[in-house]
């Protein structure tokens, strides 16, 4: 997803030369082709997240797209207020770009773990969320993000992910949400990097005799509310999966238009359980042991579909 | 009932004050500074009181702005970092016609566009919106990176207060707008030497000032925040210094409460909103320095 941010950030450059990007200090040789393409319109802003948002900020009041790019939790968390306060209430045009969402940086420890991102970034009035699900999805996001004014946020997730559409997503405008797979039984609802663990649950449950619908939500906010509702609509339940705590996040979101909509669909949710994660590992063992990996998103989906038949036909 | 214009800008005579005097603009933010307080039982007085004559100076004679084009594409940018003083922008900008003066009235009030902390939201001449301590200063580096990038020569002038300088964000920037050699860029400190609780001498020193500043690679030099000529040759100096290729800061040695005997130095005037007979006193003592 990385790199095909920066591929897509490159056209956009190359049209416009008044998209500029900040890093705080990283993105060593991902960032090598803007440095040497467009060394006019990438700078370094030191390890100053805070001081890198609120000039960014400043950067935008004269007329640029500033993208503010970082790893994990450095471009939020850090600079939360600046981002508030001196990009989304002032309408700024400052992308905030994270990379490494959910567990990328897993062996790297719990500070690298962006797993709360979602929730407090989706909180802020006036900052557009994208999580693209795959490099084809981050490219759509991207291009969609710098055509879109005022503040937003991209969580991205690493280098060299499996594509899971296959082919580029084109015509892509936010907030469609995007179907994968078609089912009949449940809907997996995904947003992020955590779709492919959601295409290969589905997989599994294609085995079992599940046919599940996946669509993924390659923008958090706004909602798309007209598919979510259609899907309340057409199934008993939903499963919503991220990688972010299950509190405040996409989930959260689907939840929250349920309830309101009043509809007799159930909507359970994957994702962490408000914890940290102190497991040391990689990201997929992370996944696995915080119960968001391909298998464990079947197992609770084939689940929710068994408690059904039970009750289907009347035993406890 | 008297108009609030009336009530501040009585013995003026028909042609109004000359706000293009910086001591007249000074007494005019603190004229209107101590009704805002007053009326809206708001707080900051102090504050208002020592940066009157540096937004005086700016207002008056450096910064190049029009009223009646506040958007104007290269007009000089004015950022109060430390919000909590908004109540003096506010005046100066009235004072200068960029809203009416009576509409000072309306400052904390419900439904009103004048909040404590300087907003922008509706408000001519205001740049941005603060509050929060901390981050002026790199937005003033954002823009002024955004005009030299440009190659305009328009200046951005931002104003910390001293407490202020304890948040870290402050120095980040201060590092960028050296780091990006930003010789358009002024800041100002609201040297008063008091913060919210105590003095700044007691809460987190910043002695040795000027040589901090220095050692971030900014040009730093002390002046009397109340000497508005003083002020202005500063000004000048640190607007010739465009091309050196490193941002100015101008620490101006103010006093808390200036103006009012009683107010001076005393941090009970960070919060206090002058009411009953201070406010009468304090009324007695500005009108005896009408200019």
């Amino acid at each position: 997803m990385r790199d095909a941010f920066v591929s897509a950030l490159l056209e956009e450059m190359a049209a416009n030369d008044r998209i500029v990007l900040v890093t705080g200090d990283l993105g060593f040789g991902v960032l090598r082709p803007v440095w040497e393409r467009f060394p006019k319109q990438i700078l370094n802003a030191g390890i100053a997240e805070q001081a890198m948002v609120g000039l960014a900020s400043g950067l935008a009041a004269t007329g640029r797209t500033v993208l503010v790019y970082s790893i994990g939790n450095f471009p939020t968390l850090r600079p939360l207020e600046q981002i508030r306060n001196d990009c989304a209430y002032h309408g700024a045009d400052v992308k905030i770009i994270c990379v490494g969402g959910g567990f990328v940086y897993g062996s790297l420890g719990m500070s690298h773990h962006a797993t709360e991102d979602l929730s407090i970034l989706r909180a802020l009035p006036g900052v557009r969320c994208y999580a693209p699900g795959d490099p084809a999805e981050a490219v759509a996001a991207t291009r969609d993000m710098l055509h879109t004014a005022g503040t937003c946020y991209l969580r991205l997730g690493r280098g060299n992910e499996p594509r899971v559409h296959p082919g580029p997503v084109t015509g892509w405008k936010s907030p469609e949400a995007l179907t994968l797979r078609r089912g009949k039984d449940i809907a997996l609802l995904s947003c992020g990097g955590i779709l492919t663990q959601a295409m290969e649950a589905a997989g599994i449950l294609a085995e079992k005799g599940i046919e599940a619908e996946v669509v993924s939500f390659p923008c958090l906010k706004p909602l798309d509310e007209e598919r979510v509702r259609a899907l309340l609509a057409r199934y008993p339940d939903l499963l919503t999966v991220e990688e972010n705590t299950i509190v405040g996040g996409f989930g959260s979101a689907v939840c929250e238009l349920a309830a309101e909509a009043g509809s007799g669909c159930r909507v359970h949710r994957i994702g962490l359980r408000d914890c940290y994660a102190s497991v040391v590992g990689s990201q997929q063992y992370l996944r696995k042991i915080y119960g968001m990996d391909g298998a464990a998103i079947a197992e609770k989906a084939a689940a929710i579909i068994n408690e059904k038949r039970t009750d289907a036909r009347g035993n406890p | 009932m008297e108009s609030y214009e009336a009530l501040v800008h009585r013995g003026f005579g028909e042609g109004g004050p000359d706000v293009q005097d910086p001591r007249t603009l000074a007494w005019l933010i603190r004229r209107n500074g101590l009704e805002m307080t007053h009326l809206s039982r708001g707080s900051h007085i102090g504050s208002v009181f020592s940066v009157a004559e540096i937004l005086a100076v700016l207002y008056a004679r450096v910064l190049r702005v029009d009223p009646k084009a506040p958007d104007w594409a290269d007009r000089d940018r004015l950022i109060l970092s430390k919000g909590h003083a908004g109540s003096a922008v506010y005046a100066a900008l009235a004072e200068t016609g960029f809203f009416p003066v009576e509409q000072l009235k309306t400052h904390y009030a419900d439904g009103s566009i004048l909040s404590g902390h300087v907003s922008h939201k509706g408000v001519p001449g205001v740049e941005i919106s603060t509050g929060s301590l901390g981050h002026g200063l790199a937005i003033g580096a954002g823009m002024a990176l955004g005009a030299k990038m440009d190659g305009k020569d328009w200046r951005v002038y931002v104003i910390l207060g001293d407490g202020e300088c304890d948040e870290g964000a402050v120095w980040e920037a201060a590092l960028q707008a050296a780091q990006y050699g930003l010789d358009r860029l002024i800041a100002f400190v609201d040297y008063n030497h008091m913060q919210s609780l105590d003095t700044v001498e007691n809460t987190l020193r910043l002695e040795p000032f000027e040589a901090k500043w220095r050692d971030f690679g900014w040009q730093a030099e002390r002046v009397d925040g109340h000497d508005t000529d003083a002020l202005e040759e500063a000004l000048t100096r640190a607007g010739n210094r465009a091309g050196s290729g490193r941002p100015s800061v101008i620490l101006a040695h103010t006093v808390k409460g200036k103006g009012v005997s009683f107010m001076e130095n005393n941090i009970l005037w960070h919060y206090r909103t002058p009411q009953g007979e201070e406010y009468e006193a304090a009324l007695k003592e500005l009108e005896a320095q009408r200019p």
